[in-house]
């Protein structure tokens, strides 16, 4: 089962494929940019002084221990951030070169460049065409012809589309968590997006379904770029090709994911890869 | 010391709990059971009996009670005992009930030739027909009579039918007219008040459309005295217990049966047939006979508009208090206060709606609108609107404290995962949050019906009365008439039970409308519980 194999064994498989795919993807434009950003909830404060650039078209891994401030550096790349009461950013974050925090923004946009898998599937009770085109009735489009399109082509996209193709009409929440998560990306797809944004979209998943979401993200890198949360360090090793480590709200380590996993620079670092703490 | 094994399983406190909710259930079917006997037994038609006192009286009717006889700090108190008759035939005896001490009564039968007469008015006729007339022909006597009868009273009932038809419907329909004509008049009257203009045209269409609907109105009043003419021409003369005798129009026959001849399954008849009776009919003589329908249409009315105008309200309010306030000291003030005015007495709403609904909203309507008819009131008055109003302010602190739980009840990873595809709060709100809060909402909204539907008290100082003539729905434009007064099965009750000039015939009424009133609020209450569920079946939140 490859969910056990070793980071040593996995550093080296990702680093002979990651030196092919930087050939074909990963065009080494920066997607994202964010520039010294502090976030703080009320008076603590979460991120301290983040800069870092992250590549078009590439998968960049978070990690770190818990409440370390990746997931909360990852929603405010879509401003989710901005539904809880007393968060203050500063700093500038800009999506292929739009400061997404200016005041000229608009929010609605924004997230519909930038989509979002959240940790939890969490598709709506409603048939799961209608999770898919969900994004797309919102925004206005009505066009059954279109929506049809959209969905068959989300689903295929999500990889899921021969397992449901036959019972759209059923409930999303019919579906097994695997089915479910794959929705919930199918769904964030739906509206095309730039960017889609995972916070730690297998951790409720068993090994099988967590390998599919996995080969997922292999394929969705050549559309999309892909910033992912997890706390599987492995799952960093194999899926990603830059990997940021976080510690308490500070940015320790940023590279490609086979040198950080191989010859780490920071002892920090290091001792969390080897699993000595977090 | 070690106390019993069974004492430190903690059995005690499952008695405790047990016996609680035991004593609740016991209470409650109680209730329901008192409620069922008393009333479902009134419509069962029960032998009619002949006792024969000493002293050489004789009465007939039906025993409707007995009991031991009070007679304190003599020897036979509490050993003898008495039974209480129902006589009918209260305009030969002036009462229609009475006491009979056990120890003088001589004999007892039921006599096969004895019959039970439901009639227009007086209450129920009991005795034996004894000659069938035609105008001055005698049509048969004795024993002959009953079969010659019953075909006279179906076309009795036939004959009502039509009369209603005409006296209720036609007539009140020309009479409707003629009112909108003569409001209509007084409109142009005020009108010519203000600027003086005379307005002889618009005077005279109205005149020539009254002389119209008086023509009508002459043409249907003939035809009226036509029917009654021939549905009225055949009488019945009975004989009472005592020999007395009543000659009663057969017109004026709703039922009569044989009591004593009767197998189980006539009387199941009978009694299916006072049952719909009582259901479906109007009440006649002062609400204590006939049936209760305009108090069924009345609550059933006045809780559906209570529902349309509390459930709106409340989640819109609810809606901003969980999802658009900020939260803090100011939300949550206001929160206890909609909890406390959800404790705040009926009555007090019941002063308000009268004094802002019906006289500072209403006034103001009937002044801006219907200035011609003042001084007489159109919606300055009580009616189902403003009694629907003031029940629906009632019960909205129920709703909006029933939506904003279900509304913090909906999964926030829901919200997110709309936010997160490009949706807006209110797009959120509209199309995830209301539909998965949906099922909580509608318990509020039984709750709120529960309350609303058995509240009397603000009903009564707000549009409520003892008999509506006509329903605030019916066929004239524009259909359904919010300014008309109402019945409700719970002032009703009231009603009868407190209000009525004859308490013995009244007090069945009592609990076979308090039956009605429970059946009414557990079948709005299912109806919404199964749209709640089929819901909660639609909606239902993923397991993990």
């Amino acid at each position: 089962m490859t969910a056990v194999a070793s980071p040593q064994d996995t550093g080296i498989r990702i680093r002979t494929e990651v030196k092919t795919q930087e050939t074909s993807a990963g065009t080494g434009h920066s997607a994202i940019s964010i520039e010294n950003v502090n976030l703080s909830y009320g008076d603590n404060q979460a991120l301290h002084d983040i800069s870092m650039e992250i590549g078009e078209r590439q998968v960049t891994a978070f990690i770190g221990p818990s409440g370390c401030g990746k997931s909360t550096l990852l929603r405010c790349l879509n401003r989710m951030n901005d539904l809880i009461d007393d968060v203050t950013v500063t700093g500038r974050i800009t999506v292929r070169g739009q400061d997404i925090y200016s005041p000229a923004t608009d929010v609605i946009e924004v997230r519909r460049r930038v989509g979002m898998v959240f940790q939890k599937s969490n598709p709506f009770p409603k048939s799961i065409y209608e999770n898919v085109v969900y994004g797309l009735r919102i925004a206005g489009i009505s066009d059954k012809k279109v929506l049809d399109e959209a969905c068959e082509r989300s689903l295929r996209g999500a990889a899921l589309w021969d397992e449901v193709k036959d019972r759209l009409d059923e409930s999303g929440l019919g579906l097994s968590g695997g089915q479910m998560q794959r929705l919930c990306i199918a769904r964030a797809i739906a509206v095309e997006p730039e960017i889609i944004l995972m916070d730690e979209p297998c951790s409720a998943l068993d090994p099988i379904a967590t390998l599919k979401i996995e080969e997922l993200i292999y394929s969705l890198k050549e559309r999309y770029t892909i910033v992912i949360v997890t706390h599987n360090l492995q799952q960093a090793a194999r899926v990603s090709d830059r990997t940021a480590f976080f510690w308490l709200g500070r940015l320790v380590e940023y590279d490609q994911t086979p040198d950080m996993f191989t010859r780490p620079k920071d002892k920090l670092t290091e001792d969390y890869i080897t699993g000595r703490f977090g | 010391m070690k106390l019993p094994l069974s004492i430190r399983r903690g059995d005690p406190m499952v008695w405790f709990t047990g016996s609680a909710l035991g004593t609740c259930l016991l209470l409650i079917a109680g209730l329901i059971v008192i409620v069922l006997t008393n009333g479902l037994g009134f419509f069962w038609p029960s032998a009619l009996v002949e006792l024969t006192l000493k002293d050489g009286s004789k009465w007939l009717g039906e025993e409707i009670r007995r009991q031991a006889i009070p007679n304190p700090g003599s020897d036979d108190h509490l050993r003898e005992h008495r039974v209480q008759l129902k006589l009918g035939n209260r305009d030969l005896l002036g009462y229609d009930f009475k006491w009979i001490d056990e120890k003088e009564i001589a004999s007892r039968r039921e006599p096969a030739d004895a019959f039970y007469v439901e009639r227009r008015e007086y209450g129920p006729l009991l005795g034996t027909p004894v000659a069938l007339k035609d105008g001055e022909r005698v049509l048969a006597e004795g024993d002959a009579v009953w079969a010659a009868l019953q075909p006279l009273v179906a076309k009795a009932e036939h004959d009502r039918a039509a009369i209603e038809q005409i006296e209720k419907h036609e007539i009140g329909e020309i009479n409707y007219r003629i009112e909108q004509q003569r409001l209509a008049l007084k409109r142009i009257e005020y009108r010519e008040k203000q600027d003086g203009v005379k307005r002889e045209a618009e005077r005279a269409a109205v005149a020539a459309a009254v002389a119209a609907q008086e023509e009508r109105f002459r043409g249907k009043q003939q035809e009226l005295d036509r029917l009654l003419a021939t549905a009225a021409t055949t009488y019945v003369t009975f004989r009472a217990a005592d020999g007395a005798e009543k000659e009663l129009s057969t017109l004026d026959i709703y039922r009569i049966y044989p009591a004593n001849q009767l197998g189980f399954g006539g009387r199941l008849a009978v009694y299916a047939g006072r049952i719909w009776e009582f259901m479906s009919a109007d009440p006649r003589e002062s609400n204590t006979e006939g049936g209760i329908f305009p108090a069924i249409f009345g609550t059933v009315m006045m809780v559906i508009l209570m529902s349309l105008m509390a459930v709106p309200f409340g989640v819109l309010a609810a809606l901003y208090l969980r999802e658009y306030a900020k939260q803090g000291p100011l939300v949550r003030i206001v929160r206890i206060a909609v909890n406390n005015l959800a404790g705040v007495p009926s009555i007090v709403f019941g002063v308000f709606g009268l004094g802002f609904f019906v006289y500072f909203v209403g006034g103001g309507i009937d002044r801006m609108f219907f200035p011609e008819a003042l001084p007489t009131p159109t919606y300055g008055t009580g009616g189902i609107l403003w009694a629907s109003l003031t029940l629906a302010l009632l019960t909205v602190p129920v709703v909006i404290v029933a939506s904003e739980e279900a509304l913090a009840a909906v999964p926030r990873s829901m919200r997110e995962a709309s936010i997160a595809t490009g949706a807006t709060k209110f797009q959120t709100i509209l199309h995830v949050v209301l539909p998965a809060a949906a099922p909580g909402i509608l318990t509020g909204l039984i709750l709120a019906m529960a309350r609303g539907a058995g509240e009397v008290a603000p009903l009564m100082i707000t549009g409520v009365v003892k008999l509506a003539p006509e329903l605030p729905l019916d066929g004239f434009f524009p259909f359904f008439h919010p300014d008309r007064k109402f019945m409700h099965l719970g002032f009703h009750i009231y009603d009868v039970g407190f209000q009525s000039p004859n308490v013995e015939a009244a007090m069945p009424m009592v609990y076979t409308t308090t039956i009605f009133l429970l059946l009414i609020i557990v079948a709005l209450n299912l109806t919404a519980i199964v749209v709640r569920n089929r819901l909660r079946r639609k909606y239902q939140t993923s397991a993990f």
